[in-house]
């Protein structure tokens, strides 16, 4: 006998030679994702008097590399939501799939009416406990995330809500290089929710397609090839395979202190 | 491995450690789960209200998120929009953790209320909170809170505290991006910091001016030109001033325009 | 002389395919004193009969406020009953906390309902020996619900359960036609008619053992008691003697 309790009852090594422990342990330590890899790039949205337009890119960028160019990252969720998803596509996935979850035990507990579904608010909140909840484990779904569609007061409802569970409001919202590039552009339109009342469905239209424009030019994960969804009351029109319009790279020429164009 | 524990009598080893040999390979996170989200908030309590006030910009790194999310909150009414209300909460630093914080005081608040069949008073509301705070001592919530109300003798109180949960009542207190422009402007305005009765001594011996309770409408002026002069010298301040004025009746709330740029 | 085998725990089936512990409980129910709701298009009522033990002691609970949108009314063991509404009030409060959302009152109907079956299948466990009314407004509008021990749930247009309670039910299922066009004051006339049914011969409603809950679209749930409710009391049964005078003789036409 000896003084080491833990040894009490373990068979010694001089007798039954070295005990192989290697096989004990099995995993490894859990990991967690600590930077995106397969990504998308900006999501714009801005409010008008009667709904929301919000648009994204069909791209998923591998770091630099252009990898997926058919990925959808507008998400229709029942008739009243659409989420933009910015960041990972794996956890974009991921959400899409709790959410289908979601929506499937809702529509079974009560699938007969509108009034009772879940609407953007619902959502909006529902998503940003889940962000907030993977961010306190230390183990976030990396994406910045836009909501858009009717709130349960029949408003039209927009906010975004990011990996730390950020939560945030406006009339207008765009994540990533949207919100250096885009956001400017939407509030001339929308400085304030009173400003929202005086704005038409087209004009809506025309300032998201401007701003797909503008980050096509000088976001290098971007594409010209985009999705763009219009929620309303009547309900959600969704358009997937939307090409730039219009574009002109005249500014191009004027651009200096880049390649071979020294000065 | 093996005779890593032979003792100097006998020479016998076993296949395990009694304790780790080094210190486990440091984890590298690159997920840094906090952020700032600017702003700033004040609060001051005088004989019989407690103003709470907290501009509604809310900013990443340069830009702004948003020029509309509040700082403010009513805690323990009833319902959604907590209707009949009578403490005030707010939080400054990480907006997602003051969202948390709101909502698990809120919810205690509440249930209190349901449990007890009284509402809980603003020194109890005040203690809670504290307690919340220091439970997560360890991965706090990032936010300097203010707590105000009025207690049990009618006087206003205004509680803050650190993001682990040490607290004070006090006169007075700026939290926040802009709390060291607006603090040293209320310690002479509110408690006449640095003011002197005239002609009453030289040098040392000159009488320090007492600090009495400033009446109601000196000290929303006082508030609005703590935030206005805030907002010219600190980018993360603006948009919007919330204010709360909480007297024996209720809560009053104002919102007022501040610069955008 | 008999004794019955199959009642000593409550998931055991006696051959007949009862659950006599579940009975039981469900006599419980009917010893609580009598709880009556009603729905409308626009609103819903909780009416109760409050007793107290002796003139000395106060009237016990029967009508709780959960959330803003929704109270219930109780029948039977008030301890159980509590246990329950504690439940309902956390489940309606994360509701709000994770979805922003009232709790819609199928939902938690559901959820309580789920909880007391479970004691009816589980080893070791009893029953619940209350009844309940569940009645509030969600997004889908006014609605009532009754929940029994053995974890059954329904949604109703108006009930009544506790003692004596089938007077009740009777004038409710004689003035059914009305229900859906009542206004918020003609719902609780009814009511506290359907209510006063119930009582036994020596028995009067007063302010101090009548408790009314309304909730209506617009309109968050509250309890009224005490003074509040003495206009109702006044204006429903003011012409009592003459309903006396009229109704007697029917009766005796209908007895003989």
């Amino acid at each position: 006998m000896n003084h080491f309790p833990q040894a009490w009852g373990r068979p010694r090594d001089d007798i039954y030679g070295h005990y192989n422990s290697s096989y004990l342990q099995t995993a490894n330590p859990t990991q967690h994702t600590q930077s995106p890899v397969v990504t998308g790039t900006s999501v714009v949205a801005i409010k008008y008097k009667d709904g929301v337009v919000i648009a994204a890119d069909n791209l998923a960028s591998y770091g630099s590399l252009a990898r997926f160019t058919d990925v959808k990252r507008l998400r229709k969720f029942n008739s009243s939501t659409v989420l933009g998803f910015g960041g990972d596509v794996s956890d974009m996935q991921y959400l899409d799939r709790l959410l289908n979850d979601l929506d499937v035990k809702e529509n079974y507990s009560h699938a007969d009416d509108e009034a009772s579904q879940l609407s953007a608010n619902n959502l909006h909140t529902y998503l940003s406990k889940v962000m907030y909840k993977r961010r306190t484990d230390f183990n976030p779904l990396w994406n910045h995330i836009l909501v858009a569609g009717i709130s349960s007061e029949s408003e039209p409802f927009l906010a975004s809500v990011d990996l730390l569970g950020t939560t945030f409001s406006s009339p207008s919202l765009a994540t990533g290089y949207g919100a250096h590039l885009a956001q400017p552009i939407m509030r001339k339109l929308v400085p304030d929710e009173e400003a929202v009342k005086g704005i038409s469905k087209e004009q809506a239209v025309d300032v998201v397609k401007e701003c797909m424009k503008v980050l096509f030019y000088r976001d290098a994960r971007s594409m010209d090839g985009y999705s763009i969804a219009v929620i309303s009351k009547e309900g959600i029109e969704i358009k997937e395979n939307e090409k730039l319009e219009n574009q002109s790279w005249q500014f191009a020429e004027r651009i200096r202190g880049y390649g071979t164009q020294v000065n | 491995m093996a005779g890593m524990f032979a003792g100097p009598q006998e020479m016998m080893g076993y296949s395990f450690n009694t304790a780790p040999t080094s210190a486990s390979e440091p984890r590298q996170h690159s997920f840094y789960p906090y952020t700032d989200n600017g702003g700033s908030t004040l609060g001051i309590s005088g004989a019989d209200f407690t103003i709470m006030a907290g501009d509604t910009r809310s900013t990443s790194g340069y830009s702004i998120n948003s020029r509309h999310v509040p700082k403010l909150f009513l805690i323990g009414g009833e319902g959604p929009k907590n209707k009949g209300a009578r403490i005030v909460l707010s939080v400054v630093g990480f907006a997602a953790d003051g969202d948390a914080l709101k909502e698990k005081l809120d919810k205690e608040v509440k249930m209190y209320k349901y449990q007890h069949g009284k509402p809980m008073t603003v020194s109890a509301c005040a203690q809670r909170l504290s307690h919340i705070l220091y439970n997560k001592r360890f991965f706090p919530y990032y936010v300097h809170a203010i707590l105000g109300g009025i207690d049990e003798e009618g006087k206003g109180a205004l509680y803050s505290y650190d993001p682990v949960g040490s607290y004070e009542r006090e006169q007075c207190r700026a939290a926040g991006a802009a709390s060291s422009l607006i603090m040293p402007f209320l310690d002479n305005q509110v408690n006449f910091k640095n003011h002197h009765i005239p002609g009453s001594g030289e040098g040392h011996d000159l009488k320090p001016v007492v600090a009495t309770p400033l009446p109601k409408e000196t000290v929303i002026e006082l508030v609005r030109d703590a935030f206005t002069s805030a907002v010219e010298r600190h980018i993360e301040v603006g948009d919007g001033l919330q204010m709360m004025i909480l007297t024996k009746d209720g809560v009053e709330e104002q919102l007022l325009p501040l610069k955008k740029d | 002389m008999f004794r019955n085998n199959y009642d000593n725990d409550a998931i055991t089936f006696s051959p007949q395919g009862r659950i006599f512990q579940v009975e039981y409980a469900q006599e419980a129910v009917k010893q609580g004193s009598v709880v009556v709701g009603i729905v409308s298009k626009t609103h819903v009522v909780l009416a109760a009969l409050k007793r107290n033990a002796e003139e000395l002691s106060s009237y016990q609970k029967k009508i709780i406020p959960i959330d803003s949108h929704y109270g219930i009314a109780l029948a039977g063991l008030a301890s159980d009953a509590r246990v329950l509404s504690n439940f309902m009030k956390q489940q309606s409060l994360a509701s709000r906390l994770n979805y922003d959302r009232a709790i819609p009152l199928a939902e938690i109907t559901q959820r309580i309902g789920d909880r007391a079956q479970k004691n009816t299948q589980e080893y070791g466990k009893r029953p619940y020996g209350v009844g309940l009314l569940i009645a509030g407004v969600d997004a889908r509008g006014p609605h009532l619900f009754e929940f029994q021990p053995s974890g059954v749930t329904q949604e109703m247009i108006a009930s009544g359960i506790g003692a004596r309670s089938q007077m009740a039910r009777t004038y409710l299922e004689r003035n059914l036609d009305q229900f859906e066009g009542s206004g918020r004051e003609e719902l609780v006339k009814h009511a506290l008619r359907a209510l006063k049914d119930s009582l036994s011969q020596d028995k009067e409603l007063t302010v101090d053992n009548t408790s009314i809950g309304i909730a209506g679209v617009g309109e968050d749930f509250k309890l009224y008691e005490g003074a509040e409710i003495s206009s109702w009391l006044e204006t429903t049964f003011e012409n009592k003697a003459d309903d006396e005078e009229t109704a007697a003789p029917e009766t005796m036409e209908v007895d003989s």
